[in-house]
């Protein structure tokens, strides 16, 4: 079984600060992380790994210091890696970035590709269904629980819902997108971070893969974001001084007067 | 080493101690228990065998992230810093530098993977700072060496399986011929005595070993025979480097719980990282610190590369690290007034863990002598 791993690196969120003056996030320093939901889907792709054999690739799209998230991929025991990485790329919207992945995952080959849910920075939850529709596979979406049962060589998937678990049997190829809460992602060992130079990171470029350069880009990306626009809190606190009956009430009427309750 | 692998090494300890380590610091003092289910979680990533090398089993790392991961724990709890740098400078370390190859592969895989705990021992009732007066009699016959005595403060003791244990084997010209042997916790005779109730490092095993007509196969002796002493001396001085990243460890530990005290505790109105008496304090001791990290680091360097300095480098290190880890949690405890006198802050742990380091594997008096033993000899 070959799974690939789509991981997008994207800003250490909860790092990130708000400009009090233009409302931006102010990026500048801010560490980089493998997003949660995928490194999830790092971990379950090697747990499929130990329990029943796979070869585990991780791919990513974006920037060269990308890298280091497939760095990071490799430390935890993956043992392949590509960045897909090309100025052609750049300006890609879900569809767009989703169109590149998928080509490139049909030059890999892959049995099962596992993505995270969403990122943290778009919160889209689009790339990963979008693959699947390019590739023309099953998806499984919100999987919070995935194994593989070797006599009917299928893989069994717990999907979440707000209120209830589905579980999906799966043969053949599929793409799942899988929830952070799964599992907590193992860390990096000792031994795959000192033996880096026998796994380098493959370099995947527009030449090699087969896409359309209408479909890609800018050019490719039907959608154009307007404007960004920060939520403002009112964080006004009032202190009243009373005692426990006459504040009590006091809290309730507050409350009504907001709709709260 | 390339940049990248000692980034992503740095990322990971540094998770791995807050997330795993930190939490359970508090506990394993109060309760005096080893951290069993640390242990476990620090083989499976390959701490045990940074430095040992990969035909062996571990991951041909190097001692800059050895060092760093014995001061990125013993940040949080350093008894989870002690047991690292005692499994690895004292026990793998001499394997790898003294073992016969038959014994590399016989002792150094389970050592690197966790499998197995390693230990060391040196200090007896009647020979600690003069450690040349052993007592622990190792008698050869015709097919082994029939070890006796007892071996006392030994760190890991109960957990390791593994021990190197210094013994007397005869006379030497200049006072007792002593010989190191690779002892296991399984051979007949061994046992472990009195659990050491103790001031700092509390979750860190300190035990007496006793030897009572143990065998030990003659292929387990350690280097050749009358070599136990300069062995012993040679091991300590990388054993040195790993305390004085724990003691660094303890310092930078404190001053980061106490630079977030000093902004959030209020006093005449402002927090008291208002004023100019904490500000210097602080800077005071951030230079202290950020000195000892310099001369741990020069060690680590001088062990890494074989330097002929390393003796003096590993005896500055652990000098000045352990008396600016003193320094440093004696004053951060001042800075948390009454507050930091009481178990509810982790500076108050700090100050006992601290002490140690000036203690043992040499105490400060010891390192002095090696330090101004060279100066003089020149």
């Amino acid at each position: 079984m070959k799974i690939i791993v789509c991981v997008k690196q994207v800003p250490n969120t909860t790092e990130i600060k708000i400009d009090p003056v233009t409302n931006t996030l102010k990026r500048d320093g801010v560490p980089s992380i493998i997003n949660p939901d995928d490194k999830t889907a790092i971990d379950v792709a090697l747990q499929l790994k130990e329990k029943h054999g796979a070869q585990v690739c991780v791919l990513s799209m974006g920037p060269a210091q990308a890298e280091n998230a497939l760095r990071e991929a490799l430390a935890m025991g993956a043992d392949e890696a590509y960045l897909l990485t090309d100025r052609a790329f750049a300006g890609s919207d879900t569809l767009a970035t989703s169109t590149i992945i998928a080509a490139a995952i049909k030059k890999l080959g892959a049995d099962v590709v596992l993505c995270g849910r969403q990122a943290i920075d778009g919160d889209t939850a689009q790339v990963g269904p979008q693959i699947a529709e390019h590739l023309g596979v099953p998806q499984i979406t919100y999987a919070a629980a995935i194994d593989y049962d070797e006599e009917s060589q299928a893989l069994i998937v717990k999907r979440q819902f707000e209120d209830r678990v589905q579980t999906l049997q799966v043969k053949g190829k599929c793409l799942i997108t899988v929830l952070s809460t799964l599992c907590k992602p193992r860390y990096m060992n000792v031994w795959d971070i000192v033996n880096q130079d026998e796994k380098e990171v493959g370099k995947i470029t527009f030449a090699d893969i087969e896409v359309n350069p209408a479909d890609i880009g800018l050019k490719g990306s039907p959608t154009k974001v307007k404007s960004t626009a920060t939520k403002q809190f009112d964080k006004t606190i009032e202190t009243l001084e009373l005692d426990a009956e006459s504040a009590a009430k006091a809290i309730v009427d507050a409350l009504k007067q907001r709709h709260l309750i | 080493m390339a940049d990248y692998k000692k980034a992503l090494f740095a990322q990971m300890i540094k998770d791995f101690a807050e997330t795993e380590v930190k939490p359970l610091a508090q506990d394993v003092d109060e309760q005096e228990r080893f951290p069993v289910e640390t242990v476990e979680k620090m083989a499976k990533l390959g701490l045990f065998g940074i430095v040992v090398p990969k035909q062996y089993g571990g991951a041909g790392g190097n001692y800059d992230m050895y060092i760093s991961a014995v001061e990125e724990l013993s940040k949080h709890c350093a008894t989870t810093g002690v047991i690292l740098s005692a499994h690895t400078s004292l026990c793998a370390a001499p394997i790898l530098e003294y073992g016969t190859e038959a014994q590399k592969q016989k002792y150094l895989p389970d050592l690197a993977t966790g499998k197995k705990i390693g230990a060391f021992g040196l200090t007896e009732p009647n020979a600690g700072t003069d450690a040349s007066n052993q007592q622990t009699v190792a008698v050869e016959t015709e097919d082994c060496y029939v070890l006796n005595g007892s071996k006392i403060f030994i760190t890991n003791a109960g957990y390791a399986q593994t021990y190197i244990i210094i013994a007397v084997t005869g006379k030497g010209p200049k006072g007792p011929e002593m010989t190191a042997f690779i002892v296991e916790s399984a051979f007949e005779g061994f046992s472990v005595g009195k659990k050491e109730k103790k001031m700092g490092i509390r979750g860190s095993s300190t035990c007496e070993l006793i030897f009572e007509n143990v065998k030990v196969p003659k292929e387990n002796m350690l280097g050749k025979r009358g070599e136990g002493f300069k062995i012993a001396m040679k091991t300590l001085d990388g054993g040195r480097i790993g305390i004085a990243a724990q003691a660094l460890g303890i310092a930078e530990g404190a001053l980061d719980a106490t630079v977030a005290y000093v902004k959030s505790r209020k006093q005449f109105g402002r927090p008291i990282s208002a004023f100019q008496n904490t500000q210097f304090v602080l800077a005071d001791l951030a230079t202290k610190i950020a000195a000892a990290k310099g001369l741990v680091y020069v060690a680590a360097n001088a062990k890494q590369n074989k330097l002929p300095t390393l003796s003096v480098n590993a005896a500055q290190a652990k000098l000045f690290a352990a008396e600016t880890a003193m320094e440093v949690t004696t004053k951060c405890v001042q800075l948390h007034g009454g507050y930091g006198y009481t178990r509810e802050y982790p500076v108050e742990r700090m100050m006992r863990d601290a002490k140690i380091t000036e203690i043992y594997e040499g105490t400060s008096e010891v390192q002095r002598m090696v330090i101004s033993g060279a100066l003089l000899k020149k």
